[in-house]
Parts: structure tokens; sequence; C-alpha cells
């Protein structure tokens, strides 16, 4: 089974890649509400590493690597944006507040945080690195 | 993505079809943008066919729903599957949104 994937920095690769992590998952016969959250907070990490980090620009890319160890789904996401996600920016989201600004945006992350076991951003020479870790019932 | 609409003289429905992400979500941004949505009284969101939603496609309705409100137009969702239901409950947005199981009781309201 595929378990890399190399994109370019276009939002109509956002299908691709959820294809992508829903087949890898197809051998794990997971509960569909499970299999659609983790397809979902890969879908919210790429979407913003395409839009915000690299400005979608399809000069550049994404490299995904995914991998199941034991009962722990495991993917990698490397870029090389200059501009690279910071965790301790994060704010919880005021959905109330966003309602009453017609705001758009903004609640990505949340999703990410909430369904994911673990969330790290790092960077690594010039690559930024997103790792998430999912437990998962097999 | 897929939108096709109905509409009788004070309800608008769209019917989703298809995955509602980053990408696709600037089409249901555009349809509910319209000035002419805001002259019914009713926005019936028919998920039957919706199998995936993002951020981004919940976004595009959480912009709109102040000025429906402002406008006194309600926004209902009907035929939703339980795994998109299910990201609406993972940010607490059900709690925000009318949300039903059927067309007849998005109807009723």
């Amino acid at each position: 089974m595929k378990n890399a994937l190399r994109i370019s920095c276009s939002r109509n690769n956002l299908k691709v890649v959820r294809d992508f992590v829903t087949d890898y998952l197809a051998a794990y016969h997971l509960a569909d509400l499970q299999l659609n959250q983790i397809v979902l907070a890969v879908d919210e990490v790429v979407a913003n590493l395409i839009i915000h980090a690299n400005a979608e620009d399809e000069s550049q890319h994404l490299d995904l690597a995914l991998r199941v160890e034991g009962e722990m789904f495991g993917i990698e996401i490397l870029d090389q944006a200059t501009r690279s996600y910071r965790p301790s920016s994060y704010q919880e989201p005021d959905l109330q507040e966003f309602i009453r600004q017609g705001k758009k945006g903004g609640m990505g992350m949340t999703l990410v945080n909430r369904i994911m076991d673990r969330v790290e951003f790092t960077t690594s020479g010039n690559y930024n690195v997103c790792r998430l870790f999912k437990r998962i019932a097999i | 993505m897929k939108i096709t609409q109905h509409s009788s003289a004070t309800t608008l429905t769209l019917s989703l079809d298809g995955e509602l992400d980053a990408s696709s979500s600037v089409l249901l941004d555009t349809e509910l943008a319209k000035p002419e949505t805001l002259q019914f009284q009713k926005v019936l969101i028919d998920c039957q066919k919706l199998n995936y939603i993002s951020s981004a496609g919940l976004g595009v309705f959480i912009s709109h729903l102040q000025q429906f409100q402002d406008a006194g137009v309600k926004l209902v969702f009907f035929n939703m599957q339980e795994k998109v239901h299910n990201v609406f409950e993972i940010l607490g947005l059900d709690a925000l949104m009318t949300i039903v199981p059927s067309e007849a009781e998005a109807t009723a309201i």
C-alpha cells in the first residue's frame, strides 16, 4: 500500500490527499466516524499549509508519509514555506463571536487538536514538519 | 460538489451533493451570498448527499448566519449523515445551528 505522496500547493489537491489517507487506512477497517475524523484532521492541516503557509504557490510542494505502528496511526507532512505554524499562537475559538463577526476561518486547528491524540509542529533544516498521531482500534 | 436548488414563495432549498472542503466551499459561499437569498423566510440545506465537510464548509455557514438572523431568515439543515453531523458536534456547532432529521421537520419549523 502506497504510504507516501507529494502534492503541489493547490487546494485542488485536497481531494487527492483525502483519497490517499482513506485508501491507506482501508486495510484497517476503521469505523466510518473515526476514518472521517482522521481524514478531516489531515485535510485541515494540509489546507492550512497550502493556503496560509504556501499562499497556494503551485511551485511549492508538500510531502506526506503515513504509517500505522501497533495501534497508532501517524502522518508526517513536510513543507519548505518560510512561514511556519506556531502552536503557541493557537486560541480556542469563540463560535458565538465568530457568528457575530461573520468569520469564515479559524476553526481548522480546533478540529485537529480535538481529533488527534498528538499534534506536533517542528522545523528541521529547511523543512517545516507536522506530525499527527491518533490511536486507532484495529 | 454540486449544488441544486428549488424554491417556493417562502423557502429556498439547497441540496448539496459531494464534498465541501476549502476548494468547493467557494461555490456554496457564492450561492448563500446572493442578495435574493435574504428574501426567503427559510433556507433549508439538504445534506443527504453531502459526504464530507471541513472547517471551510462550516465557515461558509457561520459567516452568513448573523446576516440571515438579522434578516429573519431561518437556516435549517436536514438529512445529515452521521459523519457530517459528528464534525458539527466536535466543534459544538450542533448547539448553535438548527439541524433536524428530515425534510418534513425542516419544513415544519
